[in-house]
């Protein structure tokens, strides 16, 4: 039996993933906009407890990650093995450097009780106890979806070690890098509409 | 084997993507310090839109691959898009 | 490898690879194994949810307690919409039939991604155990109702965690084989094969495998955020806290409307593959029937507020929901005439399979045309949450998604297995079903008019008329499904065997290769060069 292989459906088929991801986070962004039009003043005022400068931070070394990942595949196209080992070592870090930030973040959060159920939170109204579920849920399942970028990296990485991923085999690596884009842009859309309203 | 031809990004051209990026994020941050009402919101997500795009686009891929990618990526943003407008029938007018 | 036993010469069924016995079908990458594990495992289930069934009509047999009280009776509906819904009619005929034909219609040797479809039938299969668990821990099988509506769904003490999370697992099930449908249908078709050559049952398949790509993940969230109200009271749907349980609507049936087209498309595809034969004639309106099931599809997404018309929205909602519902009415009724204008002035094959499509198309007119009455605000009024609404999908998605598969298993039946069942048991299971199918449900939208709610263990007297009658008929059909599946399953295993590759006269591909096919489907990539339902000779 001849091994089929089709790079080209191979990327329809992570494409096709990835719509089911949009839409995923999609239907959150609904429920935030929802929420958001019902308690503008709420929204805002949660908005203020959030530490932009880490926000910022965060964003900035995730767009950072992009590029790393983006240019390991050039690397891995033009048969450098070692600089696309390299540049994945970094992407891989600066996953983990935004988990590290993401636990800071959240304990602040925890402390003060903003989490969801903390007796503080029920205090505040309908609309903080809402921006602050919102939160959690949508940074919570972002994070989980950084987790499993972090898996992936380290299952590529030990591919591409092995020679199994090369020059003229890629598309592992091509479709882990099309899935972190998709973390990327998803964080594109959270941090103004958590962070950037005051 | 693959059998179109495979377009290679240069590092310089990724370096420039990032660049954009980054000043379309700082952007992003002093314009929402300004007080402009709702125009915040509207000024943030056009620039997220614009970051998104051209992640899509470069990062992505999405520029050198066939059109038909792209389309059915447009027709995604699209569906969800009515679908958010269809579900404001309700909530802006109850 | 040896003579006897390699791909083109000896079918799936006695092939043997690298696994014996059972491991061999659990752990077969190939297509039509699979569509066959989806098969024995939906026959199995679907017998369990219709002897749920019957268990409530006979409870409604007479007014109070007949057999059970409240609580089990809500137990007992639940678990039969969450069975019927999750487990048979979602996957139903893409899982058995997509799966088993869609690679051979096309002109392949397996879909674009073997091992992720072995991986789609073991989320099912998890997926159903962890739902079943809901139902034998210590609070007891859920009592929402399948539909698992806010805030009930989060307050009651039932089980409902292990129910949405399974419902959950189960949906990677659907996301795969859409995608893996997609992927096929678009990079494996056979040379020749346009997009307007290709066979009408594969172009539902691929309309219905984008909404299982791009609605599964609203169903997904969704759940994800009733385990969350109830695992950490995140506010989101809980009034108390500030939510909004309209919005838990809301975001159910932005899933669940596009789901019904998931369950009807590739129905209303099989139909199209089997009137053409059983008339000897082209089907009428081949692209009308592309663009139609396009349009349902894409239409279907921006409906799902005619499920809410009493809950609280906005009157700019409640006219938009409407005025789209009727507008999605438009391409199914196109369908309907195309059928019946292929039918016209050809030359009729009075035959099982042809029995089931005939009768598909009276019942799903029923359930269409009440829509109607449903997807109209006044008289949605009348009618919402009674028995109306009961009858009225019962008949499109049983009558529908229903009958077709059961036309498209007594169609493809002789090549999937090498024999043939039993025509005059199959004819007489037919008829019994089809009378006690119309006794069972036509008294519902009698007794939901007259005000008989649903999802109640009891009933006023004024309706008991009404509900002896409609219980028997539950009884009449399911003699009738007994009498069809104990020949089916008697005939898979002991029918008369056949290798006739085309009994029925098809012109589409499956009926060029070996009954049942040999693991690879062709021994050599066909080229095509005409058009499916060639019946022009």
């Amino acid at each position: 039996m001849t091994v089929h292989r089709d790079d080209l459906g191979d990327k329809m088929g992570m494409w096709l993933f990835i719509f089911t991801e949009l839409l995923l986070f999609g239907m959150l962004f609904v429920v935030y906009a929802v929420y958001r039009s019902m308690h503008p003043e709420a929204f805002k005022l949660g908005g203020d407890e959030l530490d932009v400068v880490m926000g910022t931070i965060n964003t900035i070394i995730l767009l950072l990650s992009s590029m790393t990942v983006a240019m390991s595949i050039s690397a891995i196209q033009k048969g450098n093995k070692k600089l696309a080992l390299t540049l994945l070592t970094i992407t891989l870090i600066i996953a983990v450097v935004f988990l590290v930030n993401k636990y800071f973040e959240w304990g602040a959060k925890f402390e003060y009780g903003f989490n969801p159920g903390a007796p503080e939170l029920l205090e505040l109204g309908h609309g903080t106890i809402l921006f602050f579920g919102l939160y959690f849920i949508m940074t919570g399942i972002h994070a989980l979806h950084i987790l499993i970028g972090i898996g992936l990296f380290i299952y590529v990485f030990w591919q591409i070690r092995k020679d199994k991923i090369h020059q003229t085999d890629y598309v592992w690596l091509e479709n882990t890098g099309l899935y972190w884009h998709l973390v990327d842009l998803i964080w594109i859309f959270l941090f103004p509409l958590f962070y950037l309203i005051h | 084997m693959s059998e179109e031809k495979h377009h290679i990004v240069s590092y310089r051209t990724q370096v420039f993507v990032l660049l954009a990026l980054l000043v379309l994020t700082g952007i992003s941050v002093a314009i929402t310090q300004l007080e402009m009402g709702p125009m915040n919101t509207l000024a943030a997500m056009l620039i997220a839109g614009i970051k998104a795009t051209i992640v899509l686009a470069w990062f992505m891929h999405l520029k050198f691959e066939s059109r038909f990618f792209a389309f059915m990526v447009s027709a995604v943003v699209v569906l969800f898009l009515l679908v958010l407008l269809v579900t404001f029938f309700d909530y802006s007018y109850r | 490898m040896s003579e006897a036993n390699n791909a083109h010469n000896v079918s799936y069924l006695e092939y043997k690879g690298q696994y014996k016995g059972l491991l061999a079908w659990i752990f077969s990458t190939d297509h039509k194994r699979i569509g066959l594990l989806y098969l024995y495992t939906m026959l199995f289930f679907f017998s369990v949810a219709a002897i749920l069934g019957l268990l409530m009509k006979t409870q409604l047999i007479a007014p109070g307690y007949t057999i059970m009280g409240p609580q089990t009776y809500n137990s007992l509906f639940t678990l039969h919409g969450i069975i019927m819904i999750f487990i048979i009619v979602v996957p139903g005929l893409p899982a058995v039939f997509g799966n088993f034909f869609l690679p051979i219609m096309i002109g392949a040797k397996d879909v674009a991604f073997p091992k992720l479809n072995l991986l789609s039938w073991w989320f099912y299969i998890i997926g159903i155990l962890i739902v079943l668990t809901s139902q034998f821990m210590g609070d007891g099988p859920p009592d929402t109702g399948w539909t698992f509506y806010a805030p009930y769904s989060f307050q009651t003490p039932t089980n409902v965690l292990p129910a949405v999370f399974g419902a959950f697992v189960m949906g990677f099930s659907s996301i795969l084989t859409g995608i893996n449908f997609v992927v096929t249908i678009h990079r494996m078709r056979a040379p020749g094969m346009t997009w307007f050559k290709m066979p009408l049952f594969p172009w539902t398949l691929y309309g219905t495998a984008w909404i299982q790509i791009l609605a599964t993940p609203v169903i997904g969230i969704t759940l994800l955020l009733i385990v969350a109200e109830r695992l950490i009271g995140i506010g989101i749907f809980d009034p108390a806290l500030g939510g909004d349980p309209i919005l838990y609507q809301h975001l159910f049936w932005i899933y669940s409307h596009p789901a019904v087209y998931i369950m009807i498309l590739p129905g209303m595809g099989a139909i199209s593959e089997i009137i053409p034969v059983f008339s000897r004639k082209t089907i009428f309106g081949y692209k009308a029937m592309v663009l139609s099931t396009m349009a349902i599809a894409f239409v279907g997404y921006f409906v799902w507020g005619h499920h809410m018309f009493t809950s609280g929205m906005s009157g700019r909602a409640l006219y938009a929901f409407s005025f789209l519902t009727f507008l999605v009415a438009i391409p199914s009724a196109i369908k309907v005439f195309n059928w019946v204008s292929t039918m016209h002035q050809g030359s009729l094959h009075m035959q099982t399979p042809f029995y089931w499509a005939v009768s598909f198309i009276f019942v799903f007119m029923i359930g269409g045309l009440t829509g109607l009455v449903l997807g109209s605000l006044a008289t949605n009024v009348h009618v919402h949450d009674t028995h109306f609404v009961v009858a009225h999908f019962h008949f499109i998605v049983f009558g529908g998604t229903g009958f077709a598969f059961m036309a498209a298993i007594h169609y493809w039946f002789p090549k999937m297995f090498g024999r043939m069942y039993d025509m005059s048991w199959a004819n007489l299971g037919w008829g019994i079903f089809f009378i006690g199918f119309n006794t069972l449900y036509l008294p519902m939208f009698y007794l939901g008019i007259m005000g008989m709610p649903r999802r109640y263990y009891d009933y006023l007297p004024d309706f008991h008329g009404g509900n002896i009658v409609s219980s028997l008929g539950a009884w009449v059909m399911v003699s009738g499904i007994v009498i069809i599946f104990a020949n089916l399953i008697r005939s898979a295993r002991h029918g008369e065997k056949t290798s006739d590759k085309n009994p029925w006269g098809g012109k589409t591909l499956e009926w060029q290769v070996d009954t049942p096919p040999t693991l690879e489907n062709f021994e050599e990539i066909p080229t095509i060069v005409k058009g499916p339902y060639d019946y022009e000779d």
